[in-house]
């Protein structure tokens, strides 16, 4: 086996909402088809870090960043970076399962569709099947695709959100306290798929629960110093 | 007096206040229809006045209702939720902002008259529509756009946070996720806003007294450069501009006119509870 390369690096990375500095001069490897998590305690800029990773801050007014990110060698900071283009290649599934008010289908249809990845109903179908698979989903409800996602349980709901970030085919997935919405049954379905996941994605993932870093954490990255 | 006696007492007045309310209300549309009830058969709604519109129908009334009704919806439509899109979603707290917000406030708060004289010069005399269906469907559109305008608005700012972060993680850019994903959502509350705002332009006369109202007009119109006659204006006209009126004429026009606006609001409702149930969030 080779040595592990890594995915995303971090290079002196520090951002800032307004005066408020959230992250002090970061550097960190995230090693590829590997879970990393990041474990803290609240407010110690877990979210806000991985928040970083797809740029989803900023949508956030007065948020700014200094320093790099490399994604593949790239900086996904450069001023010329497209960030709708960089949120494809860069899942990202929530804290609290938050499918769109739409059928379980329309929920993992509606990436590839808006994406452009496939003109064909048959292709699509395919796409919304395999990622459905992929989240462990489709067993459960592939005789009721058309159903309100919303009549899901939030195990399923979460799972469906997974199968919805894997259909636009990232290659790395960033999950923010992902399972701290479910019951104990649920959360380790959910990590059961994440250890699943790691062999074909690079996870982030950041959690409150030293346990549930344990369960499926190979690379735990403490950001206690961080702050 | 015990503070429990005082809760009882309020909570009796206000429920009495609000009953209240409901009586002049009942008390209109029944009194409308106890008058007007007689003059409503297939012929009043299906043939045109004849005899100095003291006999016959008001047919060409109601066509031009509803045509101007359609009118205002094809103007306000685009024009406020395109308006009410870039102020939920694309400005920020500016100047530019702040003014249209201003000229919102102060739209909403125009007199219909003044609507009805400014477009008598801005659509009739200046664009050289004339008096015509497209004059009064334009002055009707722009007085409905201050409220479909903040009912949108509302009604987009109201579609939680978590869908637009959702659609943006997926790749989506801003505009694909105001398209596929917010103005669905916010779909109920546009229509409702809209319904309501044409309920109230089909239902006003000053606007549409220069620019489209026509005193008697027993052909329907042909074109949108035609005029048209118009429930509200033709109510008018047959109460105080023609001697000889039979009161039961009068008020069963009244009653029509009553009748498509609380149509529109009902439509209004049923959309709403309609298509609140598809979603529970």
């Amino acid at each position: 086996m080779a040595t592990p390369t890594n995915k995303i690096d971090v290079q002196n990375f520090s951002f800032y909402y307004g005066d408020f500095q959230a992250l002090k001069t970061l550097n960190l490897g995230i090693v590829e088809k590997r879970i990393t998590a990041l474990i803290g305690p609240s407010g110690c800029g877990k979210s806000t870090f991985l928040r970083c990773l797809n740029r989803m801050n900023d949508t956030i007014r007065g948020t700014r960043a200094e320093g790099a990110i490399f994604l593949d060698g790239q900086d996904i900071y450069a001023p010329d970076r497209d960030v709708v283009e960089l949120r494809q290649h860069i899942g990202m599934v929530f804290q609290r399962p938050n499918p769109f008010p739409q059928s379980i289908f329309e929920n993992v249809a509606f990436g590839p569709r808006i994406l452009g990845i496939t003109k064909s109903r048959r292709e699509l179908e395919t796409i919304v099947q395999q990622s459905l698979e992929g989240a462990a989903l489709w067993d459960e409800v592939k005789h009721r695709l058309e159903d309100n996602a919303l009549q899901l349980n939030p195990g399923q709901q979460q799972r469906l959100c997974i199968a919805r970030t894997i259909a636009v085919k990232p290659s790395v997935i960033l999950m923010d306290e992902p399972c701290s919405a479910l019951d104990p049954v649920a959360t380790l379905s959910v990590e059961d798929l994440m250890r699943r996941l790691a062999e074909e994605y690079t996870i982030v993932i950041v959690t409150h629960n030293m346990q549930q870093a344990a369960r499926i954490g190979l690379h735990g990255v403490s950001s206690g110093s961080a702050n | 007096m015990t503070r429990q006696q005082t809760h009882r007492i309020a909570i009796t007045v206000m429920t009495i206040v609000s009953a209240i309310v409901v009586i002049p209300i009942i008390m209109v549309i029944g009194y409308v229809i106890w008058m007007g009830i007689s003059a409503v058969n297939w012929e009043f709604l299906t043939q045109a006045p004849r005899n100095g519109m003291t006999e016959g129908g008001i047919m060409p009334a109601i066509v031009g209702t509803v045509i101007l009704t359609l009118g205002t919806a094809i103007v306000s439509m685009p024009l406020s939720i395109a308006t009410a899109i870039y102020l939920a979603e694309y400005a920020g707290d500016n100047r530019v902002t702040r003014w249209v917000r201003l000229a919102m406030v102060n739209l909403a708060g125009i007199p219909s008259i003044v609507y009805g004289l400014f477009g008598l010069g801005a659509f009739v005399l200046f664009a050289g529509f004339g008096t015509s269906i497209i004059a009064g469907s334009l002055t009707l559109g722009i007085m409905t756009m201050p409220v479909v305008i903040s009912t949108s608005e509302e009604a987009i700012l109201a579609v939680p946070q978590q869908f637009r972060t959702v659609s943006l993680s997926l790749g989506a850019s801003k505009w694909q996720t105001i398209w596929h994903q917010i103005l669905p959502q916010a779909l109920p509350g546009i229509l409702t806003g809209m319904i309501l705002g044409l309920g109230r332009a089909a239902g006003e006369t000053a606007p549409i007294l220069f620019t489209v109202a026509a005193f008697y007009l027993p052909q329907l119109p042909q074109s949108i450069f035609d005029q048209t006659m118009a429930l509200p204006y033709h109510l008018y006209v047959i109460a105080t501009q023609v001697p000889g009126m039979p009161v039961s004429i009068q008020y069963g026009t009244a009653l029509v006119l009553l009748g498509f606006v609380l149509s529109l609001t009902l439509i209004a409702s049923l959309v709403r509870t309609f298509m609140r149930r598809q979603r529970e969030w």
